[in-house]
C-alpha cells in the first residue's frame, strides 16, 4: 500500500496537467474557430499574420 | 445574352450593398495606438480556400495590419491603422476588396465577446467538472472493488478535496438560478438539482468524517458534469443561431449624410440627428429616420414598412417613413421626428404591448420540473421519515433520503431535452433554418395554424412580367434597353424577364424620378413608366387591379404595356400542400391593397386573405385566433410585422426580413424556398415527440430505481451505473432525430454553395 502514496500524486498530478492544457487551450482562443483551424493545417504560411 | 447585359449590370453593380468610409468607422471600434478594428460578416465563406483568398485580399492593403477569417461564425476581424503618414485611410477599401475577391460582406457590431464569455464560462465548468468526476471515480473504482479501513478513509478524503471546489465552481449556474426560483416562489429543475448536489455532498462529508462505508462525491461531481453538458448545447445552439442572424445585412442606416449649415455634408450617426436637421439621401439608401421631403423627386419602396408591393412616387412636401427605400432619385429629407421616435420605436411598443404568447408559454422542461420537484422532495422526505421512525436509525435515514434524490436527480431529464433540441436544430442548420432557442422548437411543435404576410414573404418583392401587349418584338427591346438604364423595381423587372435578339442604343436615356425614363433617338422620344407619365395624360386614379402596369410610348402614343405581377417565392405552392397534409389551416394577412392579396390569395389556393390590415391589425386578429384556441405561427417579413410576430405563439421570418422582423422572429430562414416552413414545422413536431419518449424513459427508469433506493439496497455503485445508463439512453434516443432527416420525402442533402474561389 506504500506505493499509494506516490502513485495517488501522479494521478492527480496528470489529471491536472490536462485540465491546466485545456485551461490554457481556452483562454488563448483555440475553440473560437474549429471548422477553420481543420482548414489552416492544410494552408502553407502563417498568411494570417502580415509582416510588417 | 441580351442588349441589355452590360447596363445591366452596371445598373446591378450600383445597387450592390456598399458601405461609406463613414459608416465603417462608425461600426468598428478603436484598439488604441492608431489602430481600429471591425468585424464583418462574410456569409459565403466556407472552406480553406475562401479563407485564404480573404486574407490575402485584406493583406494586400496597405493600413491593414491584420485580417482573420473564423469560419466557423463566418466572419472576419480587420485591424486596420487610422491613418498613414498622417493621411485618413478609407477602411471602407476592406469591404469594396471582399467584393472583389467574390465574397458579399456586411458590417457587424461587435457583441459577440460578451457571448464568448459565457460560453467559456460554461466550458470551464465542465472542464473543471469533468476532472473531478474523472479523479473521483477513480478513487471510488478503488473503494468499490475492496480498498478498506485507512485506505478508504484516505481514499474519501481525496474525493471530498476535489468535489468541493468542483461543486462550487461548476454549481454556482445552478444554485443561482435555483435560488431565484425559490426566492420568487417559483420551483424549476435546478432546485431538485441543487439541493442533490448540495445534501449528497454534507452527507458524505460528514460519512468520511465518522469512517462511514458509503460516500456520494462521485454521484454528486458527474451529476454536475452530464448536466453542465446539457446547459453548454443549449447555450451554443443559441449563440449559433444568433451569430448567423447578426450576419446578416443590417436593413437599417447606421448614419446619414448631415447637411450642415454651411452646405457641407458631413456622415453622422442616425441618433445624432436632430428634427429639423436636413439630410441628403441618394437613390439606393434607405431613409434613416422620418421626415418631410424638402426637395428632390424619386419613388420609394415601401413594401418592407407597410406590405406595399408597387413603389409610390413622393416629392417635395410628402412625408416618409424610416426603413423606406429610396428607388430612383436623389432626396432631401427634413426629420420631422429623431430616431428614438421614428416609426420603428412605435412599433417596437407595440411589439413589447403584444408579447403575450410567448411570455406565457412555459417550457416543457420546466412544467416537468413543476410536477418532478414536489415529487422528489415529498418522497425523499417520506422515506427519511419513514426509516427514521420505523427503525430509530436517523442516520440510515439520512442516507436512504439522500440515495432517493440521487437516484431521481433529473440528470436524465436535464439532458432529454437539451440534446433533441440540438440535434433539432443542427437537422433545421442543415437545411437553412436557424432556431433561436430551444422555447421556439416547443412552440413550433404546437402550432396548429399559420398566417403568412404577403409582401416579401409568400411573395420575393420582385416584380415579374405577367402580360406584354406588345405590337411587335422591336418594342420590348426599346422597353427593356431604356429599363436597363433604371434601379426601379419594375424596369430590372423588364430587364430580367424579356429576352430580346438585337441591341437597340439610344442617343439620351435620362430618369425622371416620379415618373420613368425618358430616352432620345434621332427626333423621336420615347418614354416608358406609368400611363400619365408616358402618354402625358392626366393622372388617372390608381385602379383595383392586382398587377402593376407600365407603357412604352413614342413621341406621346403608346407602342406597348407590360403588367407585373409580384413573384411567388419558390416552393410556396408545394409549401401549402405539404401544410394542408399536415392538418395545418393557412391564412394570410397583409398590409397590402386587398386586390392584389386575393390575387395571390387565388393563385396558391388559401381560403383567408386579409388586405389592407394595419400592424395593430394584425396583431388583433392573432389575438382573436388565440383567443379561440388555436396556436398561431405567424411568417412575416416587414416592419409591419413585428408586433405580429412577437403577438404569434412562435413565428418565422425570411432572412431578406427587416432588422426587427428579424428580431422579433424565433426561428428565420435562410433559403428563398417556403417550403422551409413545412419542413420546420415536422422536425418541431418529431422533437417533440422524442422529448415525450425521453421522458417516459426517464420516468420509466425512475420506477424501477426508487423502490431499490427506498428499500436501502442502493449502494454508490448502483446509483453511479443507473445515472449513465440513464443518460446514455436519452442521448442515444435523441440522436434518432437524425434518421429522421435522411428519410425520404424530405430534403436532406446540405446545399453547398460552389466554391467563390
Amino acid at each position: 500500500m506504500n506505493m499509494l502514496i506516490f502513485l495517488m500524486p501522479i494521478a492527480l498530478l496528470m489529471g491536472g496537467m490536462g485540465l491546466l492544457a485545456f485551461l490554457w487551450s481556452l483562454t488563448s482562443r483555440q475553440y473560437d474557430d474549429l471548422k477553420g483551424a481543420a482548414w489552416r493545417i492544410l494552408v502553407e504560411d502563417e498568411t494570417d499574420c502580415k509582416r510588417p | 445574352m441580351t442588349c441589355c447585359s452590360m447596363d445591366a449590370e452596371s445598373v446591378l453593380a450600383l445597387s450592390a450593398t456598399s458601405a461609406s468610409a463613414g459608416e465603417v468607422r462608425l461600426a468598428s471600434h478603436p484598439l488604441g495606438g492608431g489602430l481600429r478594428q471591425v468585424d464583418l460578416s462574410v456569409p459565403d465563406v466556407h472552406c480553406g480556400g475562401c479563407i485564404l483568398t480573404i486574407e490575402n485580399a485584406l493583406s494586400a492593403l496597405a493600413f491593414v495590419r491584420k485580417a482573420r477569417v473564423n469560419l466557423t461564425a463566418r466572419r472576419v476581424s480587420c485591424v486596420y491603422q487610422e491613418e498613414i503618414e498622417a493621411k485618413a485611410t478609407d477602411p471602407s477599401e476592406i469591404l469594396a476588396a471582399i467584393t472583389l475577391a467574390g465574397y458579399r460582406a456586411h458590417l457587424i457590431t461587435s457583441t459577440v465577446l460578451e457571448t464568448d464569455r459565457i460560453r467559456n464560462q460554461l466550458l470551464l465548468a465542465i472542464g473543471v467538472s469533468g476532472f473531478a468526476a474523472a479523479n473521483i471515480m477513480m478513487l471510488s473504482v478503488s473503494v468499490w472493488s475492496g480498498a478498506d479501513a485507512a485506505t478508504r478513509d484516505m481514499f474519501h478524503w481525496i474525493s471530498a478535496m476535489i468535489a468541493a471546489p468542483a461543486l462550487v465552481y461548476g454549481g454556482r449556474l445552478f444554485f443561482k438560478s435555483a435560488w431565484n426560483a425559490v426566492k420568487s416562489g417559483r420551483t424549476n429543475m435546478d432546485v431538485p438539482i441543487s439541493l442533490a448536489v448540495t445534501l449528497s455532498y454534507a452527507v458524505s462529508l460528514w460519512e468520511t468524517v465518522h469512517h462511514g462505508e458509503h460516500v456520494w462525491f462521485d454521484a454528486s461531481v458527474s451529476l454536475l458534469f452530464f448536466l453542465l453538458i446539457g446547459r453548454t448545447l443549449d447555450h451554443v445552439m443559441r449563440e449559433k443561431a444568433r451569430a448567423a442572424i447578426n450576419g446578416l445585412v443590417r436593413l437599417t442606416p447606421r448614419g446619414a449624410l448631415l447637411i450642415m449649415a454651411d452646405g457641407s455634408r458631413r456622415y453622422v450617426a442616425v441618433e445624432e440627428i436632430a428634427v429639423g436637421d436636413e439630410i441628403s439621401i441618394a437613390a439606393g439608401e434607405r431613409i434613416p429616420l422620418d421626415g418631410m421631403i424638402v426637395s428632390g423627386k424619386s419613388d420609394v419602396d415601401l413594401s418592407i414598412v407597410t406590405g406595399e408591393s408597387s413603389p409610390v412616387a413622393v416629392a417635395a412636401g410628402s412625408a416618409v417613413n424610416s426603413g423606406a427605400m429610396n428607388l430612383t432619385g436623389s432626396l432631401v429629407l427634413r426629420a420631422t421626428k429623431v430616431a428614438r421616435d421614428s416609426l420603428l420605436s412605435e412599433i417596437i411598443g407595440l411589439m413589447e404591448a403584444a408579447e403575450g404568447g410567448r411570455a406565457r408559454y412555459r417550457r416543457v422542461a420546466d412544467r416537468a420540473a413543476a410536477l418532478y420537484s414536489p415529487a422528489v422532495h415529498l418522497l425523499a422526505s417520506a422515506s427519511f421519515l419513514a426509516w427514521g421512525l420505523l427503525g430509530g436509525d436517523w442516520k440510515q435515514a439520512m442516507l436512504v433520503a439522500v440515495a432517493v434524490l440521487i437516484i431521481t436527480c433529473p440528470c436524465a431529464l436535464g439532458l432529454a431535452v437539451p440534446v433533441v433540441q440540438v440535434v433539432a436544430a443542427g437537422e433545421l442548420f442543415r437545411r437553412g433554418i436557424m432556431v433561436k432557442d430551444g422555447s421556439a422548437l416547443e412552440r413550433l411543435g404546437d402550432a396548429d395554424i399559420v398566417a403568412f404576410d404577403k409582401t416579401g414573404t409568400l411573395t420575393m418583392g420582385r416584380p415579374r412580367l405577367v402580360r406584354a401587349d406588345a405590337i411587335d418584338g422591336g418594342n420590348s427591346a426599346i422597353a427593356c434597353a431604356m429599363a436597363a438604364h433604371s434601379r426601379h423595381p419594375l424596369s430590372q423587372g423588364l430587364v430580367r424577364d424579356i429576352e430580346i435578339s438585337y441591341p437597340f442604343a439610344f442617343d439620351r436615356v435620362t430618369e425622371i424620378a416620379g415618373g420613368g425614363l425618358e430616352a432620345w433617338k434621332g427626333a423621336d422620344f420615347y418614354r416608358l413608366g406609368n400611363q400619365a407619365f408616358a402618354c402625358g395624360t392626366g393622372l388617372t386614379p390608381a385602379g383595383d387591379s392586382p398587377f402593376s402596369e407600365v407603357v412604352l410610348s413614342k413621341n406621346g402614343v403608346d407602342l406597348a404595356r407590360f403588367l407585373f405581377d409580384d413573384t411567388l417565392r419558390p416552393g410556396a405552392a408545394e409549401a401549402f400542400r405539404q401544410l394542408a397534409a399536415a392538418g395545418i389551416e393557412t391564412l394570410i394577412v397583409s398590409g397590402d391593397r386587398q386586390a392584389v392579396v386575393d390575387n395571390t390569395a387565388r393563385a396558391l389556393g388559401i381560403g383567408k386573405a386579409l388586405g389592407v390590415l394595419a400592424p395593430k391589425q394584425k396583431v388583433e386578429e392573432l389575438q382573436r385566433l388565440g383567443a379561440e384556441g388555436h396556436r398561431v405561427l405567424m411568417v412575416g417579413d416587414g416592419i409591419n410585422d413585428a408586433p405580429a410576430l412577437a403577438a404569434a405563439q412562435v413565428s418565422m421570418a425570411p432572412a431578406t426580413a427587416s432588422d426587427v422582423g428579424r428580431q422579433a422572429a424565433d426561428l428565420i430562414f435562410f433559403n428563398d424556398r417556403l417550403d422551409a416552413v413545412p419542413e420546420a414545422i415536422a422536425v418541431a413536431r418529431r422533437s417533440a415527440s422524442l422529448i415525450r419518449q425521453n421522458f417516459a424513459l426517464a420516468i420509466g427508469y425512475n420506477l424501477l430505481a426508487v423502490p431499490i433506493a427506498i428499500a436501502g439496497l442502493a449502494t454508490p455503485l448502483i446509483a453511479a451505473v443507473a445515472m449513465s445508463t440513464s443518460s446514455i439512453m436519452v442521448v442515444t434516443n435523441a440522436l434518432r432525430l437524425n434518421a429522421f432527416g435522411r428519410r425520404p420525402g424530405l430534403r436532406s442533402e446540405p446545399r453547398r454553395r460552389k466554391c467563390g474561389s
